[in-house]
């Protein structure tokens, strides 16, 4: 997917942007307010991960901060090939 | 009791004193008493942007040791009688700052100025922190540029935390100014555009200062770009973010950079 993007787009501006909401997206679930959201996040890549082959690289960890409300967004990319039930490494 | 704004970034040399110079001028200029504390101990450069350096007897330090009283370590602006600076020190080391001693100095400035600015220093140490803890309002100098973005989210989140307001559980007003902003770089995408920051770090914007040469020029000086050029680009920038901290509300634009030539005859003539 990602060499896709290159081709799509050079603009160095929109490369900035990319690395920086991904960047953030990490970061704040690192050192933001609610530690629990960052525990929550590696429990449940944890929980997955025993069922389902998960490459860590494939998964996309989002995390927006509200006043009042914080929202935590997963996506996991499970290839259609991945055999469920049997537990895999994971080295989260 | 004054409003006490601190200007902040996380990262160094985007322009915290420089903006800090500039809006303290413009505020001053709009008829209220403002008193700048350079919270940088060891590093101070307000006395030098302020073109005051010459004239710093006490500091910030001294004051809170009891060395000094508060009205003999400020120092009254020379072409603004209502703009004043707190130096901070240059010799002592930087836990000469202690929290029990900021609160006291920047109590006392509250009730004798309509505005009381810090200048943070980089990072976000104890410093930074100090320089935080008791403002109402926060603005965040932030270069359109990754590092600084990443600096700035960081002070956000610190601002959320460690200031007095958010122990109270109340939050500090937060602001983002943008400077060094090149309008034909992020036009051309090669540069972060103002959208994309703001859409980032979430916080109402409070100005665009465009890069320009007038405001190393008004360093060079030692004055603020607002008092050195008044017409040009940046300076028309600060004090349309100075109104906007005063509540009014005016269209955000980014001020164009006149021709360099005239630029030159009418800045050099300021001077």
């Amino acid at each position: 997917m990602k060499w896709l993007r290159l081709f799509k787009r050079e603009n160095p501006s929109d490369v900035a942007k990319d690395r920086i909401r991904i960047l953030l997206a990490h970061e704040r679930s690192v050192t933001g307010s609610s530690n629990l959201v960052a525990l929550l996040r590696n429990e449940i890549l944890l929980a997955v991960a025993k069922y389902i082959p998960v490459d860590l690289e494939q998964v996309d960890v989002n995390m927006q901060r509200g006043e009042l409300l914080s929202t935590l967004q997963i996506d996991i990319q499970i290839p259609v090939s991945a055999k469920s039930r049997e537990p895999a490494a994971c080295d989260a | 009791m004054a409003r006490v704004m601190v200007v902040t970034s996380g990262k160094g040399g985007v322009g915290k004193t420089t903006s800090t110079a500039a809006l303290g001028a413009a505020l001053a200029q709009s008829g209220q008493t403002v008193a700048m504390v350079d919270f940088d101990v060891g590093l101070r450069n307000l006395d030098l942007v302020m073109g005051a350096e010459r004239r710093v007897v006490f500091d910030l330090i001294n004051v809170i040791q009891g060395q000094a009283k508060l009205a003999q370590a400020l120092i009254r602006d020379k072409r603004l009688d209502n703009l004043f600076l707190l130096p901070a020190s240059q010799t002592r080391d930087k836990d000469a700052l202690t929290a029990a001693g900021v609160t006291k100095v920047i109590h006392e400035l509250s009730s004798n100025f309509d505005w009381v600015i810090c200048d943070s220093p980089a990072g976000i140490g104890k410093g930074a922190v100090f320089a935080m803890q008791h403002a109402d309002i926060a603005v965040v100098v932030t270069n359109p540029e990754i590092s600084s973005v990443r600096d700035s989210d960081r002070i956000i989140g610190l601002l959320d935390a460690k200031t007095e307001k958010a122990k109270k559980g109340q939050s500090v007003e937060k602001y983002l100014l943008i400077s060094r902003y090149d309008e034909a770089r992020a036009s051309s995408g090669d540069m972060l555009e103002i959208d994309d920051i703001l859409e980032i770090l979430s916080i109402p914007l409070l100005g665009v200062v465009p890069e320009s040469q007038e405001v190393l020029r008004a360093s060079n000086f030692g004055s603020p770009v607002t008092v050195c050029s008044p017409k040009s680009a940046p300076a028309q920038a600060y004090n349309a973010a100075a109104r906007r901290l005063n509540g009014e509300v005016i269209e955000l634009t980014i001020p164009k950079e006149r021709t360099r030539l005239l630029g030159r005859i009418f800045g050099g003539r300021a001077a």
